[in-house]
């Protein structure tokens, strides 16, 4: 397995390590920002009674799919090096249990 | 603590077992208890072809010829097919990768017990009031009326053994990405390892839709559920779907491996490098992939509309592209190769053609508008035993052939496995081939018995001989084990003359440890790599030090055998009311032993660097 960023000896390569640390609590940050706004989004589209559920569903479904995609690559570092394999399985997970639910709506409970 | 070459009595060898999380204990685990339930399901087939043997025949009718029919295709797949394919992949992989053992032993272990206790569970319908009996898919519409408790030891049964098959893929998937040997890149696994991989990440992917739809069985049966009830507002059709989800991956991941194990053997006894490795991998991957979307043809005539019929017969054509792939890989590796005729070298070239006639009627039977004529014929039986048997049986058996001397540390007789394997060959064109006609002349499957004078009782009766020739083989088999057991000579390290990957490296049967170095991998076939560059052995990654192992342990058989102790009691539930507090003490021993598994420290064990030395020596000599 390939050296995780965030681990190993920490005296090795202290100023870059540094770097790239601050630059993670920047990103880790400004994801918590927009997924606390993202939350705020969603609540409102909810309570907001112009909005149809025809809307509002699909709306904070798709604000969840973000949430979710922060989560994993800021939080939980999938977008650092050494995450390949679990990503893979990730995505295929998600393509078979997307490919069952779609013929479930499209071909059972039509 | 060392258990390295001392002999044991009976009782502490079967303790031994108990308690084993060692991978090549557990591989022989596996295939005894597989190999057991194979015998139990030929002769639930040969049963069934003795009925069917001349028209009105009345040896096993109706009800039971029902339940022996469905015990036969279910004990075939769940307890025959999966636990020896799982034998297999305990024998090898982790010696193929240059592990010590599999990721996790305690939980190898474990899943070969739910996997026994499930399969044992089932069998005991047999002695309680009778089998399943609403066929392998078990369709909800059919299997919610039958009376009796069959469906349930079905549901209870499956569920409990497929925790244990679940349990195992994950374990090889962790086995293959985390422990490696150094240098052995993904590009560089042998094929066994990577259709090993591709099969347990089906598995993966697979268990779970065939979990939920038992669950939803099981309410259904024993809770009040609705799910499949269409008076009550469900739908029977979410069954199929659910067990067909998970049924086609299923064949696939039988297939797999049975690829994976050709391509070892076809490698070694051409004496060649297996042609188009790269492509090889890509196509095990890609029939990885499209095993998921190609389910519904198995229910094209259950009114999915011709959009859907015409996407999944297109779809399931798709998969001829990477096999064809497969066999002309294979044939080139054994053109201009340098090719000795063993045992598990003839199943291997009986293979291809065997497999490719499975294949063909299956693209016939993905023609979506032909198929309303194939459904439910033996045109269907004929092509799914010319796929099962003649691509993943006859892999168990060169397979089983081939790594014998591995796992047991003697040959096999040649002579004896000659014998069986043309027997077994004979036998089974004899038994199947006929069934495509018989079914084109619009034999129906699954009915116990036929009327004369429709022109299918010669093609019944040879049916019946070929299966009885089957029969013999299995015998021969077993006599050629026995015999072997008893006085067959020692094998090598390198049993076959011509190994390749690094299995052939260790001892015959290796040490607990594999490895008392772990090796370092220069490229594919790594142990070919170092014979022909002079050297005896594998070149070590590491100095020869102590080595940790896991300590033995009894709780995956308690585990096991609580979840078989609640099933008994939730399955009686509705009769007695006790009932319900055997099923929650058999919960309670299951979650218990679970407890005592997370708050006691277990560290292993020790083997110490003067053991092996005094180990390897005596490995020298022998």
């Amino acid at each position: 397995m390939e050296q995780h960023t965030n681990s190993g000896n920490p005296n090795v390569d202290l100023a870059y390590r540094r770097k790239k640390n601050a630059e993670d609590m920047k990103h880790q940050v400004i994801s918590f920002v927009l997924m606390i706004f993202l939350t705020l989004i969603a609540f409102f589209a909810v309570g907001y009674d112009k909005f149809s559920p025809w809307f509002s569903v699909p709306f904070i479904l798709l604000l969840a799919a973000v949430q979710v995609a922060f989560q994993l690559y800021y939080f939980m570092h999938m977008s650092h090096k050494g995450h390949e394999v679990p990503s893979v399985f990730l995505y295929a997970g998600v393509f078979v249990a997307f490919l069952t639910i779609w013929a479930f709506m499209t071909i059972v409970w039509w | 603590m060392s258990t390295l070459a001392r002999k044991k009595g009976v009782g502490a060898v079967i303790w031994d077992y108990l308690t084993t999380v060692d991978h090549k204990k557990i591989a022989i685990l596996y295939l005894i208890a597989g190999g057991i339930f194979f015998l139990a399901g030929g002769v639930e087939a040969l049963l069934i072809r003795i009925q069917l043997a001349v028209p009105n025949n009345d040896f096993v009718v109706g009800g039971l010829y029902n339940q022996i029919l469905t015990m036969h295709g279910t004990t075939m797949i769940f307890l025959a097919a999966m636990p020896l394919v799982f034998a297999m992949m305990n024998a090898v992989v982790p010696i193929q990768i240059g592990a010590r053992d599999v990721a996790f032993p305690f939980l190898n272990a474990l899943g070969f017990w739910l996997f026994f206790f499930g399969g044992v569970f089932l069998n005991c319908s047999w002695f309680l009031g009778g089998a399943p009996d609403a066929g392998w898919t078990s369709y909800a519409s059919l299997s919610l009326e039958s009376p009796g408790h069959g469906i349930d030891f079905y549901v209870l049964g499956l569920q409990i053994s497929g925790f244990g098959t679940l349990i195992g893929g994950i374990n090889f998937l962790v086995t293959i990405v985390t422990m490696r040997a150094p240098g052995m890149t993904y590009m560089r696994m042998p094929l066994f390892t990577w259709t090993t991989f591709v099969a347990s990440a089906l598995i993966l992917f697979a268990f779970p839709p065939l979990t939920v739809g038992l669950i939803l069985m099981m309410m259904d049966r024993l809770f009040g559920g609705n799910f499949f009830d269409p008076a009550a507002g469900g739908n029977t059709i979410i069954w199929e779907h659910l067990f067909w989800i998970f049924g086609h991956p299923e064949v696939y991941i039988l297939v797999l491996p049975a690829f994976g194990i050709f391509s070892e053997i076809f490698a070694t006894f051409s004496k060649k490098r297996l042609f188009g490795y790269s492509s090889m991998v890509f196509a095990t991957v890609l029939i990885g992939f499209l095993g998921f979307m190609v389910w519904a043809h198995h229910m094209f005539t259950a009114g999915l509309g011709p959009v859907a019929n015409a996407i999944f017969a297109v779809a399931t054509m798709a998969i001829a592209v990477p096999t064809g792939i497969k066999i002309f890989n294979w044939l080139f590796t054994m053109w201009g190769g340098n090719i000795r005729f063993t045992t598990p070298m003839l199943y291997a070239v009986a293979f291809i053609p065997s497999f490719v006639m499975g294949g063909v009627t299956g693209v016939m039977n993905a023609a979506a508008a032909a198929d309303y004529q194939y459904h439910d014929s033996y045109f269907v039986v004929a092509h799914f035993h010319y796929v099962i048997v003649g691509g993943v049986v006859f892999g168990l058996l060169a397979g089983a052939h081939y790594w014998w001397p591995k796992m047991f540390g003697k040959m096999l007789s040649e002579k004896l496995g000659k014998v069986t394997f043309w027997l077994f060959f004979i036998g089974f064109h004899l038994t199947f081939f006929i069934q495509h006609f018989l079914g084109l002349m619009g034999m129906p499957r699954r009915v116990f018995t036929y009327l004369p004078g429709q022109g299918w009782e010669t093609g019944n009766l040879i049916s019946t001989i070929g299966a009885f020739f089957m029969a013999t083989a299995t015998v021969v088999l077993l006599i050629n084990i026995v015999v072997t057991t008893v006085k067959g000579k020692k094998a090598d390290a390198d049993a076959w003359g011509d190994g390749r990957t690094l299995e052939w490296a260790v001892a015959s049967p290796p040490p607990e440890y594999n490895f008392a170095q772990t090796p370092l991998v220069r490229g594919l076939d790594a142990y070919w790599i170092e014979k022909m560059e002079g050297r005896k052995g594998l070149t070590p990654a590491e100095p020869l030090g102590d080595i940790h192992m896991p300590n033995p342990s009894i709780l995956p058989f308690i585990i096991s055998l609580g979840l078989f102790i609640a099933a008994f009691g939730f399955m009686y539930h509705k009769q007695h009311s006790w009932s319900l507090f055997v099923g929650i003490a058999g919960l309670l021993i299951t979650l218990g032993s679970m407890f005592l598994r997370s708050v006691i420290d277990d560290h292993g064990f020790h083997i110490h660097k003067e053991e092996i030395l005094e180990a390897e020596n005596k490995g020298v000599k022998a």
